[in-house]
């Protein structure tokens, strides 16, 4: 599983990281990857308008709000 | 009117001349009394709102936002929903780009595009919320409304200008390969989880946005307290026609939370400040931030930028000579 976080680098970006990690960490697989995006063109490919957002597998899961690690919990089980 | 942040005072009063046994209308007494009663009442006021703005920003995404703008012609009512779009939807200046790149590429016109450039940092939480609970409600719904047109005339400003050709075409140029399905699974959740999401939401942005109130009202306090009023009369009571243009150029440089920075308006306006300068030194500082204009400068030539940031200075003036104007 490919976890993609997109954002330029603001402090909810970074709450956003802080998230993704609690959540993998809890979910106790071993084969999550997270990637943090920062490029620019990068996140206007995936259409995404407002950072931070959330991409698993390639689809978008939220923009512009920062879900919780029980919310990114339940996105990562599947 | 009755005052519902009334028993709010009375704990203030208690606590500073109660508990803390500082006198009565001493400057310490008085600055203290402010700072208790101020952090208490933004502090709940900001909790609520964040938690209100967690649920707009669950239903009403920018992208959702943008389709609104791009689905239906509204025959020059786009400006009129940008701009009200821009005062309801919260926005972090670090999604400008993301944001101005995405309307570019919906085709949405790029006069429309800047009244929610405009609109957005101009009336925003700050003025719809936490004005009426500061300011009083006819301030409130006036600012809103001047700041919906100034949103909507410099957008059609800039149309006019026909400064399409200065955006950046390489950045246009990485079409997007597929729309976003926002909260697809969003069915699944019961309310009840729904309303825990929001309020997680809600809560990181008041965690990180209290300090600023904190300092906010700590500056409000000292003013409120132990700055003279014939010192501010003296020197901001001016309502030349000069005044409003130096009120906007001074808090054009300077950047702040539109929270935070509150508590010291409305200090300065309890010391007979005049709104006007007021409000043109506010929307000085919150909408023209120098951190988003070199985010802005990466997908625009200058010349866009220079008429973006003249028609915000010229909006924030009107603002200012509006309330001047009338009160």
């Amino acid at each position: 599983m490919k976890i993609e976080i997109l954002g330029t680098g603001c402090s909810k970006c970074k709450q956003l990281e802080e998230n993704v990690k609690t959540a993998v960490l809890r979910s106790g697989k071993k084969d999550i990857e997270i990637i943090k995006v920062t490029d620019i063109s990068l996140i206007i490919a995936y259409g995404v308008m407002s950072t931070p957002a959330l991409i698993i597998d390639k689809k978008v899961k939220c923009t512009g709000r920062i879900p919780d690690s029980k919310e990114i919990a339940e996105w990562i089980k599947t | 009117m009755v005052d519902i942040f009334l028993p709010i005072q009375w704990l203030a009063d208690a606590v500073t001349y109660g508990l803390l046994g500082i006198e009565m209308n001493t400057y310490l007494g008085n600055a203290v009394n402010f700072f208790i009663y101020d952090t208490i009442k933004i502090g709940m006021l900001l909790v609520l709102i964040n938690y209100l703005m967690a649920f707009v920003r669950y239903y009403f995404p920018m992208e959702k936002v943008r389709d609104i703008l791009t689905k239906r012609r509204w025959f020059g009512l786009d400006y009129l929903f940008a701009a009200v779009l821009g005062m309801v939807t919260p926005f972090c200046s670090c999604s400008s780009i993301p944001l101005f790149i995405g309307f570019m590429q919906a085709r949405v016109p790029i006069g429309v595009t800047f009244a929610f450039l405009i609109s957005s940092p101009l009336i925003n939480e700050a003025s719809l919320y936490f004005f009426p609970a500061i300011f009083g409600l006819n301030v409130a719904i006036q600012y809103n409304v001047m700041g919906i047109l100034v949103a909507m005339f410099g957008g059609l400003i800039i149309q006019r200008l026909n400064l399409e050709k200065y955006v950046n075409r390489d950045l246009l140029k990485s079409q997007a390969t597929k729309n976003v399905e926002t909260n697809a699974d969003k069915k699944k959740h019961s309310l009840k989880i729904l309303l825990g999401y929001w309020w997680a939401d809600g809560w990181i942005i008041t965690k990180q946005v209290f300090p600023y109130v904190v300092l906010g009202v700590g500056i409000g306090a000292v003013i409120h307290g132990f700055v003279p009023e014939n010192l501010v009369t003296q020197y901001l009571s001016a309502k030349t026609w000069w005044s409003v243009p130096i009120a906007v150029l001074l808090g054009a440089p300077l950047y702040a939370n539109s929270v935070g920075i509150l508590p010291i308006m409305e200090a300065l306006a309890n010391k007979g400040m005049p709104l006007g300068n007021l409000l043109a030194f506010m929307a000085g500082i919150t909408t023209i931030s120098i951190p988003e204009l070199i985010i802005l400068k990466k997908v625009m030539r200058w010349q866009l930028l220079a008429a973006f940031l003249t028609v915000t200075l010229l909006g924030a003036i009107v603002m200012g000579y509006y309330f001047n104007m009338i009160l």
